[in-house]
């Protein structure tokens, strides 16, 4: 399995998890079995992409455009090793 | 001049339906109250969906449908439709009887998120025993059908005095099963397994096999299947953040409709508990007496008010205080600061000696009204 690091890896949020708006907290969060975990903006940013079809590389590049911004490569791969880890996100084949 | 704004505290997270008291299963070691035989009459589907309503506009986002056994109403898939359809993430707690292929596929169709189902034991004896029933098969069954459905296998197995030696075969049944999720529930003390403690109760020997059995598949298993071992109270030493704080973030509903800071609160004397059909839940939730009984640390007692661990635990579990001490405000007795632990010392003692070992009493409606008892 990959931990990321590969630019052409498409990450999905995991099916454990459910992953959307929640106009109370004003944030974005994860739902799972009996829990929850809110999402600051970017982590939320970079989640709302995990949809395995765009590769990480995909990924910075749209972060990069809607936020003008730029160099953004290794907080989204940092922040996807942490995502991994945490079994939030699966990888679609690479 | 702009009305002064003060921040509201926020709404519940946790929405916990106990729909019904019934239940196939007479499992001795049961939290819900020991008289819930004489219980009123169950809430309709409207009222429970006017709940799901109510709940979801203040910002709750778990929704789980308890008992009893959940499966013997035959509405749960419409108040499951109407909570996930408003946004929760519907959770079902069940023991999987009466769960067949159609009724899965309706829950599914209406959108169930997860499915928790309990385990007494990995053998068919002592789950038969505990439960005073013949389930283990089906058991069995419903998680394969369930896997098969999709759905991720989460397992919940309380832990005794009676099943606690066969941790490590109950795990490896897990794994035939294929479960992502165990968790190893020691019995908590109330209602009906207060009645059973003594039957109950592990020796300190068998907790301490049980932990190490647990890390022993933990280092194993890792990612593959994720175990909880929830350390017994009475063990820990350290009093529990009971709900995570009184009226915190989590609202739960008795089959007949009151509504509780937390599943076993009903027990607890001189309390009005409101009824989620004359009341809105918002009221409820922020200005019942009830939820702010216990709400915050100003009302916690000398003990823990001069202890520098008070915003860490609230004083520990009201009802474990309350079944104790005969006081629902003192400091938990399981904290070694209070001047009741040696309560919890006894029955420590009391279980390393099989002298005490009474026989079971099952949870059912005949011993609920024969006993006539919150606990």
């Amino acid at each position: 399995m990959s931990t990321g690091s590969t630019f052409g890896a498409r990450p999905a949020i995991n099916r454990l998890f459910r992953f959307q708006w929640e106009p109370a907290q004003q944030a974005h969060v994860l739902l799972y079995p009996e829990g929850m975990v809110k999402l600051n903006q970017s982590a939320g940013e970079i989640l709302k992409r995990c949809d395995g079809e765009r590769s990480v590389a995909e990924i910075v590049a749209d972060l990069e455009a809607a936020f003008n911004a730029s160099n953004l490569t290794a907080d989204v791969e940092a922040f996807l090793k942490m995502a991994d880890e945490q079994n939030w996100i699966t990888w679609k084949d690479e | 001049m702009e009305p002064l704004l003060v921040p509201r505290r926020p709404g519940p997270l946790w929405l916990l339906a106990e729909v019904t008291y019934r239940c196939p299963l007479h499992c001795a070691f049961c939290y819900n109250p020991v008289d819930f035989a004489q219980a009123g009459p169950e809430l309709a589907t409207e009222d429970w969906l006017k709940v799901i309503r109510e709940a979801r506009e203040m910002g709750a986002v778990q929704f789980g449908i308890s008992g009893g056994e959940p499966l013997l109403r035959d509405d749960i898939e419409i108040l499951v439709g109407e909570a996930r359809k408003l946004g929760f993430y519907t959770n079902l707690i069940t023991s999987g009887v009466g769960l067949t292929e159609a009724r899965l596929a309706a829950l599914k169709e209406a959108g169930l998120d997860h499915i928790q189902l309990s385990f007494q034991d990995a053998t068919r004896e002592t789950n038969d025993l505990i439960t005073n029933t013949r389930s283990f098969e089906l058991k069995r069954q419903v998680a394969a059908m369930t896997k098969a459905a999709g759905y991720p296998t989460v397992i919940n197995c309380v832990l005794h005095r009676t099943n606690i030696d066969h941790l490590d075969r109950i795990i490896e049944m897990a794994v035939e099963i294929g479960a992502e999720y165990l968790e190893l529930a020691n019995t908590q003390y109330h209602g009906w397994a207060f009645l059973n403690r003594d039957a109950l109760m592990p020796t300190a020997t068998q907790l301490a096999e049980a932990e190490a059995v647990t890390e022993r598949w933990k280092a194993k298993l890792g990612k593959q299947m994720r175990i909880l071992f929830v350390t017994p109270d009475y063990q820990s030493k350290k009093p529990k953040k009971c709900m995570n704080g009184w009226g915190e973030v989590f609202l739960s509903v008795t089959p007949d409709g009151l509504a509780l800071p937390c599943h076993t609160a009903r027990m607890l004397p001189g309390l009005e508990f409101p009824d989620v059909r004359a009341h809105a839940l918002d009221w409820i939730w922020h200005d019942s007496p009830l939820f702010n009984r216990f709400r915050g640390t100003t009302w916690l007692p000398e003990t823990c008010q001069r202890c520098e661990d008070k915003e860490k635990d609230h004083g520990g579990c009201r009802c474990q205080a309350y079944m104790l001490t005969g006081k629902a405000d003192a400091t938990d007795p399981v904290c070694p600061k209070s001047p009741d632990h040696g309560l919890i010392e006894t029955a420590l003692t009391r279980a390393e000696d099989n002298r005490h070992t009474r026989p079971l009493v099952f949870r059912d409606p005949k011993a609920s009204r024969r006993l006539d008892r919150a606990f």
